[in-house]
């Protein structure tokens, strides 16, 4: 269970909600409406005022690094600090395996992540981001590069995290993938926050 | 000793060489003429009152006299470091880093030299202790604001790895180690390579200095060995503390990446 309260966002009214295991939260918006802040909030990635907690757990008396290993935040533009695709993965073969699910072939490992198109380089962080068995999932717009086919593999892969029990947030532009994948929503416009069950 | 006085006329021919720098400024459109007038001016001016200062501290010998324009030197070269920086920390810090780095690491180097390898009568006598502190302050100084300005840009533009690393749980030394260790080695590059050019493609100012008023190059030699010891110690050392403080600062005990805490140059004045 992932409890937040009374958290205040740059921008935003103060938010508070619950989420239970295998509940998918839809975050929309207009761009800049403080989206991408929440989820980073979140992931303690922001200095922030108000409780977050996660099952037991709370936010501030975890070692960030914990909170951070259960609570996952996945930025829109995904980052690379070494030169090769493979270097940044702690076991390969589960990673590649996860890649199969979603359309990448495993000798994209073996590259240079600059030779890897915007599309690959979003999905190899989204299977980075699954390492260490996350509880949580906080998802910058998982698909905002991927064409359809690809975007159609990570919804599936989207949906078998949550059968697993995951908590996951998405922040997506997409009616669409919004309908397909939300449980609840979380609609943001000038500040104010308005959640709604499905 | 015998050597050749300058006189003023001799500097007015020399001066027309720097003329130079402000005609390529103007061809190439650098914008850098004020820059180069302003620094001139400020060079003619602090170094003919650097003659006359010297030379009254020389007559003096006091120890407070030698103190006081160590502590003067110091203050200005911590300034130097805020200065050269194109974004900063903001409010004071990274002029307090940059002085408080720059007192223990020059007053300690200079200390001991003076206490273990030069000995001079008295210990404090200024005519070895303030050009001393001066070339380990001239050089830390580049060191620093070299290896700042790199730190500085480096987590600026590696942001998005920066904080990719941090939202995986990465630790906060772990996730900006990269970007550290940059800038301790470009703050630390230029002292190491000037060793490899020291002798053969530059003969040292100091040591061309003292040849020039007729002391024996070997003898000369062997302080500017001394010299360069020091300053690479005091570089190295420096850069580490100034670097570590401020990649300090720029994060925060809850291993978050705190850019937010920098300014830009010129916003405001320190």
């Amino acid at each position: 269970m992932l409890k937040v309260e009374k958290l205040k966002v740059r921008g935003l009214a103060p938010v508070s909600f619950t989420l239970h295991r295998g509940d998918v939260l839809v975050v929309r918006g207009p761009s800049g409406a403080g989206k991408s802040l929440l989820l980073r909030a979140i992931a303690d990635l922001d200095e922030t005022e108000g409780e977050i907690s996660l099952d037991k757990g709370s936010r501030s008396r975890m070692a960030p690094q914990n909170w951070r290993k259960k609570v996952r935040y996945l930025a829109a533009q995904s980052g690379w600090w070494l030169e090769d695709v493979a270097a940044h993965f702690a076991d390969l073969n589960a990673a590649k395996r996860q890649a199969a699910e979603l359309g990448l072939a495993a000798k994209l490992f073996d590259s240079p992540v600059a030779h890897l198109s915007s599309g690959e380089r979003q999905r190899m962080a989204f299977v980075r981001a699954l390492e260490d068995r996350p509880d949580v999932l906080l998802l910058d717009e998982p698909t905002s590069a991927l064409d359809e086919q690809a975007a159609a593999l990570m919804e599936r892969k989207i949906q078998a995290l949550q059968k697993e029990g995951l908590i996951l947030v998405v922040v997506t532009h997409s009616n669409a993938e919004a309908k397909r994948l939300a449980t609840r929503t979380l609609t943001i416009s000038n500040g104010k926050t308005e959640f709604a069950a499905l | 000793m015998n050597y050749i006085a300058l006189s003023y006329w001799h500097l007015a021919i020399a001066s027309i060489l720097i003329l130079a720098n402000g005609m390529i400024s103007l061809w190439f459109r650098l914008g850098l003429e004020k820059t180069l007038a302003i620094n001139v001016v400020r060079m003619l001016v602090q170094l003919s009152l650097i003659g006359f200062v010297l030379k009254f501290i020389f007559v003096q010998t006091s120890p407070l006299w030698t103190i006081a324009l160590a502590v003067i030197m110091v203050l200005v070269a911590g300034r130097e470091v805020a200065a050269r920086l194109t974004t900063r920390l903001a409010g004071w810090w990274s002029y307090g880093i940059g002085t408080t780095t720059m007192f223990f690491i020059s007053i300690s180097t200079t200390l001991l030299a003076v206490a273990f390898v030069i000995s001079p009568e008295p210990w404090f006598a200024p005519r070895y202790v303030l050009p001393l502190l001066g070339m380990v302050l001239g050089n830390t100084l580049s060191g620093i604001s070299l290896g700042l300005e790199t730190l500085i840009t480096t987590l600026k533009r590696e942001r998005t790895a920066i904080e990719a690393r941090i939202a995986l749980g990465h630790r906060r030394f772990e996730a900006i180690e990269q970007p550290v260790r940059q800038s301790l080695k470009t703050g630390m590059m230029p002292i190491i390579n000037a060793m490899a050019a020291s002798g053969i493609v530059s003969l040292p100012g100091m040591m061309t200095g003292q040849i020039m008023a007729g002391a024996d190059p070997v003898e000369a030699t062997k302080y500017q060995i001394l010299i360069m010891f020091l300053i690479g110690g005091a570089t190295a050392t420096g850069t580490l503390l100034a670097v570590i403080a401020s990649a300090f600062r720029l994060t925060d005990e809850r291993a978050r990446l705190r850019l937010d805490r920098l300014e830009n140059a010129g916003s405001k004045n320190v």
